[in-house]
């Protein structure tokens, strides 16, 4: 099974809850394989990414696998200066990161 | 190759002020000045949005270390155009930064053995041309330089 969890709007220090929060209430169960959904991300700022490294972060503790897609080349561009793309895969659609966990 | 440039609708040292209350969310407002400005001077979309994500970071710390959230002070930001380039200077009323902290270690954040925040300093500096932090002294107050320069954005263009 792989869960996804969609994203819109701003992801900054204010989307804490939204962001952890919705992780934090996935089952465990439910964790193995996550597609993180930025395809309606208008707005992403440095404390919106520190959100996306806690949560990778509590993934890999918990060997879970979670991949990015939809992401504008702009946040691609800040992602991969922070080093993120280090631990995850960003995709340009659903398809393609789905199609990667078929390949793992 | 020369890139050509729209023939631009100012003069050098056209000068914008904004003042935004301390108040997260407010950086947008800054954002899109910024944008405008540049757009205005013929920077490519790519070089727009890394001013734009500069300037955010520069207000966010400007309201929340610089000014502390306190709703009495607002945070001002000055946008001059000079011919090849344009400068944003953020101004808070805090102390300003004594000592650069722009290190980011993607890895020590994975094991949890740094804060997960503090990107910002790190962010303009990569995006930006120009980034400088200027302490308060007297008579004047903290602030932070951001400048992007069109000779750079020919160079991205042609690859060199």
């Amino acid at each position: 099974m792989v869960s996804v969890l969609r994203f819109s709007g701003d992801i900054s220090s204010l989307s804490r809850d939204a962001v952890l929060g919705t992780w934090h209430q996935l089952p465990d169960d439910a964790k193995g394989r996550v597609l993180l959904d930025f395809s309606g991300v208008d707005y992403l700022n440095s404390s919106g990414i520190a959100l996306v490294i806690n949560m990778l972060m509590e993934a890999r503790r918990g060997a879970h696998s979670v991949r990015l897609f939809g992401l504008r080349p702009h946040f691609q561009k800040m992602f991969r200066l922070v080093g993120i793309t280090n631990y995850t895969e960003l995709h340009p659609d659903e398809a393609s990161a789905l199609e990667s966990f078929g390949a793992a | 190759m020369q890139i050509p440039r729209p023939h631009p609708p100012f003069e050098s040292g056209t000068t914008v002020e904004v003042r935004i209350p301390s108040r997260l969310g407010f950086e947008k407002v800054a954002m899109s000045t910024a944008a405008s400005m540049a757009r205005l001077m013929g920077f490519s979309e790519d070089r727009v949005e890394d001013l734009q994500t500069a300037v955010a970071e520069a207000c966010i710390n400007a309201i929340e270390f610089g000014n502390r959230l306190n709703r009495n002070h607002t945070v001002g930001v000055v946008l001059s155009m000079t011919p090849g380039e344009l400068e944003v200077r953020v101004i808070d009323k805090g102390e300003g930064v004594s000592r650069v902290n722009s290190h980011h270690d993607i890895d020590r954040k994975m094991r949890g053995e740094e804060d997960f925040r503090g990107m910002g300093m790190f962010l303009i500096q990569a995006l930006v041309d120009e980034a400088e932090w200027v302490p308060r002294a007297a008579g004047r107050d903290a602030y932070v330089r951001l400048a992007i320069r069109l000779d750079k954005e020919i160079q991205g263009v042609d690859g060199n």
